[in-house]
């Protein structure tokens, strides 16, 4: 685990790990998205609106998901000051939070027909709000760090304390009463007709190996971008 | 070098673990606070336990008793009852009701409690978690099953 931290190791194993995640990624959430979309039943209830399920549920998982990653490289930062970890949580932000606002988008245009309402303020849909502001304060106060050369241990100590928000959207269903459905599969359990769950757990498979594939890409950005400010000013000092 | 010291990096992670439970703990506290505030809606047997000011708006939540729905004289005025097993509470809502509204389903009733009935201003229909195909639902348990092994089958090819 530690081996990886060194970057040069890093960028061998990325270098090819880069286009298999981002390629499969792609292959296997269009093949969900087309299955979801055009070959599965209309819902007993819902009809054909079920068909977002496909995109909203996958947006969700990775939503939170990002910050996950986010908080366990900032714990990471922390304890082992690996300076990898502090770009591994700067890659995950941007796509967590697109994943989020994805989730947030589709979830509204599936309520108005569903429930009858575009937005309504009950414990999940509120607490997922709440985890879109987080990334956005999170990505202002990580690039600012990262601009003006402060401690990037900032930004990780606010991931660590947003963190608390995950469990509170996975339990905000269960422990207060919600127009959001609880959740329809737990642990060994699922209440979806398998004609629906087989493309929604590929289209979070799919979603997932895109989401690394794009963390994995920005992350070799950001160290190319640090490894030619280096270059850069090694050459100054040289000419100096 | 004093060998009985911790290494910094043993502090740190004990100060992050630290750092965490008490953050953990806070927000689980905070969450049982919000515990009975944070509730979307009311349900019946809440109601029933604590009933509320006549005049104030509130979130009424549960099931539509089956066979409970029926249309009053006005023609654009519906009753139903409301109930979650323990308690049921009457409803009384004038206008158009969401497509999800269906008898036996989840119903949120925004309104206020009057004297004989709920009246309620808005509906919001509950989606529970479940999904079940619409051919699925009328079939005997044997005949969704096949189904359901074809369907299974024939995607995964």
């Amino acid at each position: 685990m530690h081996g990886f931290a060194n970057p040069r190791r890093f960028l061998a194993l990325a270098r090819w790990l880069t286009p298999v995640m981002l390629v499969s990624g792609i292959v296997l959430s269009c093949g969900a998205t087309w299955w979801g979309l055009t070959q599965v039943p209309p819902d007993r209830l819902m009809g054909e609106t079920v068909r977002i399920l496909f995109i909203h549920v996958p947006a969700a998982w990775l939503g939170m998901g990002g910050w996950a990653v986010i908080a366990g490289a900032s714990a990471a930062l922390l304890i082992w000051r690996h300076p990898l970890s502090a770009i591994a949580a700067r890659a995950a932000a941007a796509p967590g939070m697109v994943f989020t606002a994805i989730c947030l988008a589709t979830g509204s245009l599936w309520g108005r027909p569903t429930w009858g309402a575009w937005w309504v303020w009950d414990g999940r849909l509120t607490s997922m709000l709440v985890l879109l502001f987080l990334y956005a304060a999170y990505v202002a106060l990580s690039q600012a760090s990262a601009r003006e050369g402060v401690s990037d241990r900032i930004p990780a100590i606010f991931a660590l304390v947003g963190a608390i928000n995950i469990p509170i959207i996975n339990r905000s269903v269960v422990w207060w009463n919600s127009l959001h459905q609880p959740p329809s599969i737990t642990v060994g359990k699922s209440a979806i007709d398998p004609a629906y769950l087989w493309p929604l757990l590929i289209a979070v498979l799919g979603y997932s190996l895109l989401f690394g594939g794009v963390v994995l890409a920005r992350m070799r950005a950001l160290l190319a971008d640090m490894q030619a400010e280096a270059r850069l000013r090694r050459k100054a000092m040289e000419a100096a | 070098m004093n060998t009985l010291r911790p290494k910094p990096k043993h502090q740190r992670l004990v100060l992050v673990v630290i750092a965490l439970i008490v953050l953990v703990g806070a927000g689980f506290l905070a969450a049982w606070g919000l515990r009975s505030e944070a509730n979307y809606f009311y349900t019946p047997s809440q109601l029933a336990a604590d009933p509320p000011v006549y005049s104030r708006m509130i979130r009424l939540g549960g099931m539509v008793r089956e066979g409970s729905i029926q249309q009053l004289d006005d023609g654009v005025s519906i009753r139903f009852t409301v109930g979650d097993g323990e308690a049921e509470v009457p409803v009384r809502f004038t206008g158009i009701v969401p497509d999800l509204f269906v008898e036996g389903s989840g119903v949120v009733a925004e309104g206020r409690m009057g004297p004989t009935a709920f009246m309620a201003d808005s509906l919001l229909a509950k989606h529970d978690e479940n999904y079940v195909p619409r051919e699925l639902q009328e079939m005997t348990e044997y005949q969704a099953r096949q189904v359901v092994a074809e369907t299974e089958t024939g995607g995964g090819r």
